[in-house]
């Protein structure tokens, strides 16, 4: 397992690049930067899986204390708000030109940079909240708490905030992808980066229960020297 | 329940004796609005289109501040394990600074509309009642969070800042849906403000069950 996610992660990758860049037509309003959208769509996609993952694993964690589950909780924090963090720097890229702004109040913007604060204040929380167990505890609520708030932005920022259907209607993937070609880079580009989420996730789980080994090894040669002075 | 109600009333008479929460608060929301109404600086045919704004941002931040001083009591003296070695339910204490951290705020509340109304030349006596059904949804979601929030935050390192850090993304939706309410709510009532009143109900209470069953692993020790 070691060893296969990594390649296989390298060969979607390359599969999803050849495809974006070399097989699929070039979008006839939108130009060239259209092609950022394959990797945009897909990292939202890995974040939101990311955010579900530390909503579920928070949950195992308090009911059951187990450390992988606090681990995972962890690491898929950090991974989603990785892929979040992509969402918001590839979207003004193609914005830019597109809509003539980097930025705007849409829904779908303003939910993502919401989730993004979300998230980014549970790392917050575990970098700075100090060293004790709690502080695991606490972070799990916050994931729990963070999961149940998404539908809640979801449906405020689209009912009671400003609608631009033109702009959402061309930002919707269906509408937007003609050639068939495009909904199969799109999927390619969503595995590539769904497999290289999940090999980050797998990196860091085992960085957090490394460290945590390191932790415990030091700890019990302290308590030798001690013995031995 | 009964121990719910100790609670209340504790937290209720601590914040009577002292007043000290209360009046900083209330003054911090005189300044908050203040700062707001002058940083704007509309002119006054403009000047009620700012209050939905004005209002609800005075009210998250004095609200930060009222709630967090809840729990900084307990602090002093290690109060809250006193109160978790006493034979009340975790979910009990929950209620019952849920309902003193409301009762706080709806005071907070009773000063500061009044001021943005006269601030913001507004009338707002003939949309009080409904006006009250937002000002409670408002109040009470935010209490629902915050009270736990504000549990976590006194417990961990960097205190100070991690509760807004915490809770002000959480509490986006629940600003969108207030605002939004309360300027549907000023253009002519209630019948205009159905979506964001049913956001807001929804957020209270998704909110106040999730902190009453996950209060119990935020002050376990």
């Amino acid at each position: 397992m070691g060893r296969v996610l990594p390649a296989v992660t390298c060969v979607a990758m390359l599969a999803a690049l050849y495809l974006v860049f070399m097989v699929v037509p070039t979008e006839q309003q939108m130009g060239i930067v259209q092609r950022i959208f394959y990797f945009h769509v897909s990292s939202a996609w890995m974040a939101f899986i990311g955010f579900f993952l530390v909503a579920g694993a928070s949950a195992v964690y308090l009911w059951n204390g187990s450390r992988a589950a606090d681990r995972l909780a962890e690491a898929a924090a950090e991974v989603g708000v990785l892929f979040c963090s992509l969402v918001l720097v590839t979207g003004p890229i193609w914005a830019r030109p597109i809509w003539g702004v980097w930025w705007t109040w849409d829904p779908r913007l303003t939910m993502t940079v919401i989730l993004w604060a979300i998230y980014a204040s549970y790392l917050m929380l575990r970098a700075f909240g100090g060293e004790d167990e709690a502080v695991n505890r606490y972070a799990a609520v916050l994931g729990i708490i963070g999961v149940l708030d998404i539908p809640i932005i979801m449906v405020s920022v689209r009912l009671l905030r400003g609608m631009h259907p033109a702009v959402i209607a061309r930002n919707e993937g269906g509408s937007g992808l003609v050639d068939p070609w495009m909904r199969i880079a799109l999927l390619v580009s969503a595995v590539a980066l769904i497999l290289l989420g999940s090999w980050l996730m797998q990196l860091r789980v085992r960085m957090g229960r490394l460290g945590e080994e390191m932790a415990t090894l030091r700890h019990e040669e302290e308590a030798r020297r001690g013995e031995v002075a | 329940m009964r121990g719910a109600l100790v609670i209340f009333r504790k937290d209720l008479s601590i914040e009577w004796r002292t007043r000290e929460g209360l009046s900083s608060v209330l003054v911090l929301g005189l300044l908050l609005l203040v700062v707001l109404t002058v940083a704007h600086d509309a002119p006054p045919e403009a000047a009620p289109a700012l209050a939905p704004s004005v209002l609800w941002a005075t009210f998250l931040f004095t609200g930060l501040l009222g709630v967090q001083r809840g729990f900084l009591l307990e602090r002093e003296n290690d109060c809250l394990a006193g109160l978790l070695v006493s034979p009340v339910d975790p979910a009990a204490i929950y209620v019952g600074k849920l309902g003193a951290n409301v009762a706080l705020l709806a005071i907070m509340q009773l000063f500061v509309v009044p001021l943005v109304g006269l601030f913001l030349h507004l009338d707002l006596m003939p949309v009080l009642p409904a006006l009250l059904v937002v000002l409670a949804l408002g109040n009470f979601g935010f209490a629902a969070l915050a009270t736990l929030f504000a549990a976590i935050s006194v417990r961990v390192r960097a205190r100070e800042v991690m509760l807004p850090l915490l809770l002000l993304p959480l509490l986006v939706p629940l600003l969108i849906g207030t605002v939004s309410a309360t300027r549907s709510v000023l253009a002519g009532g209630l019948a205009l403000a159905t979506d964001a009143v049913t956001v807001l109900v929804a957020f209270d209470v998704i909110f106040a069950v999730a902190g009453w069953l996950l209060f119990a692993y935020v002050v376990r020790d």
